[in-house]
Formats: C-alpha cells, sequence, structure tokens
C-alpha cells in the first residue's frame, strides 16, 4: 500500500514538473540579444517604418510606469506599419533571473530586446546625440519618413501618440 | 525702408534658422564653467560647501543615490576613488538629488542607513531642494563632475566604461582625467556618457530638470 501511494506520488511529481516545463516553455520566449548596430540598422532604414526605440530597465520605476502606454501603442499603430520595440538596458546577469520572468509577467514577448553591449560611452550617441544616458529614453524614428524625436524622460500616451502621428504625417 | 526690410527678413530667416536646426542644448555646465559652491547637509548632518574641504586642489563632485542599481554597482568603486585621491588632495563630494517623495529610498535616513552599511569614507550630501544637480546639468545617477581648486568644469560623466562587471573595465575615464588634470595635460577625454538612473525630480517643479532641452 505504502509502495503504491509512494509511486503514485512519484508519478503526481513528475507530472507536475512535466506540466511546470511545458508553461515555462510556453511563455519563456528568449529575449534577443541585440547589439548597437541593429540600432543604426533601424535608423537607417530608408523604409516607411516607425520605429520607437525604448531604453528601459526592469528596476526603473517610470520606465515600468510607461511601459502599458508603449502597448497600447504598439497595438493601436502595428498595422500602420508602426514598430515599437522595448530595449533593455538590465545588468546582463539580471536577464535570466530578473527581466524574463518581468517580461513572461507583463506578456510583453515580442517587443522586448535586451541590448548586449558593455561600453554605453560607444553607443548612447548612435541612438542619440542629445541622450545624456537617463532612463527611460524613447527615440521616435523613421529614414524613410524623414522624422526623428528624442525624448529624456517618462512618457505618457497622448505625447507619444502625438510624436508617432506626426512621424506617420511626414 | 527697403533696407530695413531686408534686414527683417534676413532677422527671420535666422530666427527660423534657429529653431529648425537647434543645436543640442545642454542646460547645466560645460566643460570650463565655473561651478558654483553650495552649502549641504552631510549624513553627520553637519553642512558641507567645497571651500569648506581643506587643501583640496580639486574635487570629484558625483550625484549619485542610494536606490539605482547603477548607482550601487559603483559604491565600492567611488570608496576606492576617494581612498586613492582624497590624500592627494581630490576628495570625492558625493551628492544624492533625488527627491524623498517620489523615490522614499533615497531619503536623509536612507542616506545615513547607505552611508554607514558601505563605511563610505566621503561625504555624502543631500540636495534636498535640487538647486545644486539643476545647477551642474545632473541628470541620472551616477554623475560625475571633476572640478578643479578654482572649480572649474574639467571632466564630466562617467566613471569608467563598464558599470556591470568592474574587473573587466577597460578604460578608467575619471581616473585618467583625475591624472591629466594633476600632471598638468590637457584632459583627453572631458566627456563620456553612461546609462544611469533618472534624476528623480520633485513632482510639483516647474522649472525643467538639467538636461536637454529643444
Amino acid at each position: 500500500m505504502q509502495a503504491l501511494l509512494a509511486a503514485i506520488m512519484k508519478k503526481l511529481l513528475y507530472l507536475s514538473v512535466v506540466l511546470l516545463f511545458s508553461v515555462v516553455s510556453v511563455y519563456a520566449q528568449d529575449i534577443p540579444y541585440i547589439k548597437s548596430d541593429q540600432i543604426t540598422a533601424w535608423k537607417n532604414d530608408t523604409s516607411n517604418t516607425v520605429y520607437v526605440l525604448n531604453f528601459w530597465a526592469t528596476w526603473c520605476a517610470p520606465c515600468v510606469a510607461e511601459i502599458p502606454d508603449f502597448e497600447k501603442l504598439s497595438q493601436g499603430y502595428a498595422d500602420k506599419g508602426v514598430r515599437v520595440v522595448l530595449i533593455s538596458t538590465d545588468f546582463r546577469r539580471d536577464v535570466e533571473k530578473r527581466l524574463k520572468p518581468f517580461v513572461t509577467r507583463k506578456k510583453l514577448e515580442g517587443s522586448v530586446v535586451f541590448i548586449d553591449e558593455t561600453t554605453p560611452n560607444n553607443w548612447i550617441d548612435l541612438v542619440s546625440p542629445e541622450w545624456t544616458g537617463a532612463i527611460p529614453a524613447t527615440l521616435v524614428v523613421s529614414k524613410g519618413r524623414g522624422f526623428e524625436q528624442f525624448f529624456e524622460k517618462q512618457l505618457h500616451f497622448e505625447e507619444l501618440e502625438a510624436a508617432v502621428k506626426a512621424a506617420l504625417n511626414n | 525702408m527697403k533696407k530695413m526690410l531686408s534686414l527683417l527678413a534676413i532677422a527671420a530667416t535666422l530666427v527660423t534658422l534657429s529653431f529648425t536646426t537647434a543645436p543640442v542644448v545642454h542646460n547645466g555646465y560645460h566643460i570650463g564653467d565655473i561651478a558654483r559652491d553650495f552649502n549641504l547637509k552631510n549624513v553627520n548632518g553637519k553642512e558641507v560647501s567645497l571651500a569648506g574641504i581643506k587643501k583640496a586642489k580639486g574635487y570629484i563632485v558625483i550625484f549619485t543615490c542610494n536606490h539605482c542599481p547603477y548607482a550601487v554597482a559603483y559604491e565600492d568603486r567611488i570608496i576606492a576613488l576617494h581612498k586613492k585621491y582624497a590624500k592627494l588632495g581630490y576628495p570625492v563630494v558625493a551628492i544624492n538629488p533625488n527627491d524623498k517623495d517620489v523615490q522614499p529610498a533615497d531619503n536623509f535616513d536612507n542616506m545615513k542607513k547607505r552611508a554607514k552599511e558601505k563605511k563610505f569614507p566621503f561625504v555624502y550630501l543631500y540636495d534636498e531642494t535640487q538647486e545644486i544637480a539643476k545647477a551642474y546639468g545632473a541628470t541620472r545617477t551616477p554623475h560625475v563632475f571633476l572640478l578643479d581648486k578654482d572649480r572649474k568644469v574639467r571632466y564630466i560623466g562617467a566613471i569608467d566604461d563598464n558599470h556591470e562587471e568592474p574587473e573587466s573595465v577597460k578604460v578608467k575615464y575619471l581616473e585618467n582625467a583625475i591624472d591629466e588634470l594633476r600632471s598638468g595635460k590637457d584632459i583627453a577625454a572631458t566627456e563620456t556618457k553612461a546609462i544611469g538612473c533618472t534624476i528623480k525630480w520633485r513632482k510639483s517643479a516647474e522649472t525643467k530638470p538639467g538636461g536637454v532641452k529643444q
């Protein structure tokens, strides 16, 4: 009897582990790692795509506060050629234990990338010479439409949408 | 009249140009500016001014705070900087500019706590009105302003080129600048950038914080 119970328990444990892993594998998609040349590539894209490049980190309160506005924008403007990219500047050692769980919890799969660079001084100016390095920071850019606007502050939906509309009308 | 009209036209063009091709304008200090002194409360309760720091040949002013992971990552390096350079006449003067209501982790009590925990050998001052951070043009923590003995700004920017891994640092921007200043050489890299936490400006503040305006 006891042996049977133990066998059942073992089976249950096994099942729950399998279940746990399958759930995790559905949600924990890999977050793409980008280098700074990807930012240059987005900025130099001559199509009419409007890129909204947002620099943030999981621990940054104003960054986290503005994310729902970026999500709203992304949903409303995806079919109008607007691409929102949330570029994480978290520490590399925090990608697994902080960034990925955050992305899963907030359902941000598909819009978050991690910038895998160690020396910000080498790439901050590539984003914008106006950027002093404080986060949150956002660049709305479309080379094809000849539009570029940079913000070094927390954005709210209205201001963000106004910038995107201005880009689309350019 | 015609001459006046053409002058007006030129003036109008200039105004238009200055708006459309507006260069990046930073509030706060640039290299070569004379930085203002201040009287700010240290974690030991005493007011500190630059002029009151005896025998200083310069000042390593660092806007930093308790809570920001980028600032925390640099704490040990800031302690080491002070230990190395204070005796040479270049003490670290750390200033926390964050508003206590926006970020309670950075209030004065927590500053005292952090200074005690980490045994900060340098002064850790509270810029409660944020007046100094605005005057200097600090935008993030950590944000360094290296001043010479006349409070002339000689270097603005980052401590080094790798915030996450101190052991992988290749270029120590700030130390290079201090060493060049000490030896009377021109400072090769006077401005660098780093990612940092935005300074937590008081909500009611009408004035635009230091940084960038268009």
